[in-house]
């Protein structure tokens, strides 16, 4: 029987030929954590064990509340360094290198037909490079931890099929906004999402992971991009290990498949307080913020400051803005000085903060007051998750956002394209 | 194989009628959060829940929000399974890590009704229940293991202390 993607990796894992709805145990390739390694550590202590059972498969960067920005974080950090050293994990990440999932995918991690687990809900984004990887809970990375092992249950697959050709000021964030404006928050949940069709095969691979990234935010397990000649070349030098492509078989049994036509898009904004509440900028533009944020695991490789940047140039932000510049990795980052992109942009009147989570997840760096208005090209717009309780987020492209720091409202930016 | 009642309800039933935001940060005891249990869905089902009843129900069981306690509320009240169509993924993963079996069929949530007797037959992936024989994807032994031994950690505990 013709298999997915994901049956057909969670075969090899099982040993036995699986299909959706079955549970299996698996041992995973890798398994990534961040600043959170330090609440499994204590989880992990809990179960009495000395070691953990396969050091060179944990992956930690330090990335979510970097430098740390006070004493408890700083413990937390202090505590992570010194279990990394004591237990002999080799692939530590500290400080300096960025956001976790940029990281894992530089370092070559992030490989076709592997299997990963990590502790954060955006795992999801390794589906990019072919990578069967899914998020779960502390408790559950404690258990890796000691046991290397994990049960997944086979998930579903729903497939979107991509045609036709972004026009301009038009990109892989307004697409994924689009389809999750008209298939709600839940549509994927439980399931992969398998991303295709004749145009998915041109995404770059940074606009591949922005898809696979907020796949999570349609309650995807996991995403998939079937891995092509851009991904061998990604992964020449950088391959951690060897690796083989895992495709879906024609024929292969699908949920349901959507297909949706980028020609006739448009840029897209979630609006507060769901990923779901997607609109047309249009319908929005003119409507005044505070603070602008082009960055993140989702939007802060250099395509994404390379188009802000290209809008911004020799030109100032609105004097009642503030924008921040977020880049994903130090690899990011040295390179957009290497091209000039920091200095166009921090010349526009932006803030270029470290590479780092930054103010994502509303724990430092750039956090909003009470009723402010943030527009930024993260992945969630929860109430308060920037900052104040009333504090609310608008979620679309680096280009919107730039346009709207230039204009001091949400603007449409195709008129600068 | 276990025996117990029926207790059926639809689709989409979600981790608010299960168990109540209003509770979630409050730090109750097991017994008092099996009294929650369902509060807003069906409030003789505290009262009346017997050690090794099942809850059977349609599509999206444990829908909405990721408290594990809308999980370990069942466990606590005797609920021995969840049988539904299906579960959201969140739902799915606390369950087992909290000792609570949640089994997916597709033809039991329509065949069955409350107060009905049914047994289970947890390793054959088989439901009985006067005569008819329903099935559903059963949990690997390793899955189940997790189940019967109360939850992850416990079960993990009990791995590594074997030889
Ligand atoms: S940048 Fe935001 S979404 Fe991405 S890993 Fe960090 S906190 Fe999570």
């Amino acid at each position: 029987m013709p298999q997915t993607f994901s049956e057909k990796i969670l075969s090899r894992k099982a040993g036995r030929s699986v299909h959706a709805g079955e549970v299996i145990t698996a041992v995973p390739d890798y398994y990534l954590s961040h600043d959170n390694s330090s609440a499994i550590i204590g989880e992990f202590k809990k179960l009495g064990l000395a070691r953990v059972k396969a050091p060179e498969k944990i992956v930690i960067v330090l990335d979510h509340i970097v430098p740390a920005a006070d004493e408890k974080y700083a413990q937390n950090h202090k505590t992570i360094r010194e279990f990394v050293r004591a237990q002999g994990i080799p692939n530590f990440f500290d400080i300096q290198h960025g956001v976790c999932h940029q990281v894992f995918s530089e370092d070559g991690f992030a490989l076709p037909g592997k299997v990963i687990m990590g502790s954060d809900s955006h795992t999801t984004t390794y589906g990019a490079y072919g990578a069967f990887s899914a998020g779960i809970g502390r408790t559950e990375m404690a258990s890796i931890w000691a046991t290397d092992e994990i049960w997944l249950r086979v998930p579903e697959t729903l497939r979107i099929e991509f045609r036709g050709d972004f026009p301009a000021g038009v990109f892989a964030k307004d697409a994924i906004l689009k389809v999750i404006g008209d298939n709600g928050a839940d549509r994927a949940n439980y399931e992969a999402v398998e991303f295709s069709g004749p145009a998915a095969s041109r995404f770059s691979l940074a606009s591949r992971m922005v898809l696979a990234n907020m796949a999570a935010e349609m309650g995807a397990k996991n995403g998939y991009f079937e891995p092509d000649e851009m991904t061998l070349e990604w992964l020449k030098d950088r391959a951690k290990a060897d690796f083989e492509i895992v495709r879906s078989d024609p024929g292969a049994v699908y949920e349901a498949v959507l297909k949706y036509d980028l020609s006739g898009l448009e840029p897209q904004i979630a609006c507060p307080n769901t990923v779901d509440n997607v609109k047309p900028v249009r319908e929005v533009a003119g409507r005044p913020f505070h603070q602008a944020l082009i960055g993140t695991c989702t939007n802060g490789r250099l395509e994404d400051l390379e188009i802000a940047a290209r809008i911004l140039k020799g030109r100032k932000i609105h004097p009642h803005i503030r924008l921040l510049i977020l880049p994903a990795s130090r690899v990011v980052y040295v390179e957009a000085i290497k091209r000039g992109l920091l200095e166009t942009l921090s010349e526009a009147g932006g803030v270029i903060l470290n590479p780092g989570c930054g103010p994502c997840l509303g724990a430092h760096e750039g956090l909003l007051a009470p009723g402010e208005v943030v527009v930024g090209t993260s992945n969630r717009n929860f109430k308060g998750r920037m900052g104040a309780r009333d504090s609310e987020i608008y979620l679309a492209s680096p280009a919107t956002v730039a346009a709207s720091a230039l204009e001091g409202r949400i603007a449409d930016p195709r008129k600068y394209l | 194989m276990s025996k117990g009642r029926v207790w059926k309800y639809g689709d989409n039933v979600n981790t608010d009628v299960i168990y109540a935001g209003k509770y979630t940060y409050q730090q109750l005891d097991p017994a008092e959060m099996a009294a929650k249990s369902l509060e807003d869905l069906d409030p003789s089902f505290a009262k009346n829940v017997q050690p090794g009843d099942v809850i059977v129900a349609g599509k999206n069981f444990g829908c909405g929000s990721s408290r594990e306690q809308a999980a370990a509320c069942l466990h606590y009240a005797g609920v021995q399974a969840v049988v539904a169509k299906s579960f959201s993924r969140i739902y799915f993963r606390n369950a087992i890590n909290l000792g609570l079996a949640v089994l997916q069929s597709p033809d039991a949530p329509d065949a069955l009704q409350s107060g009905d007797e049914i047994e289970i037959d947890f390793t054959g992936g088989r439901i009985l229940s006067a005569g008819r024989v329903f099935t559903f994807f059963p949990l690997p032994e390793s899955v189940l293991g997790i189940v019967q031994a109360g939850g992850l950690l416990e079960w993990t505990k009990k791995k590594l202390s074997r030889p």
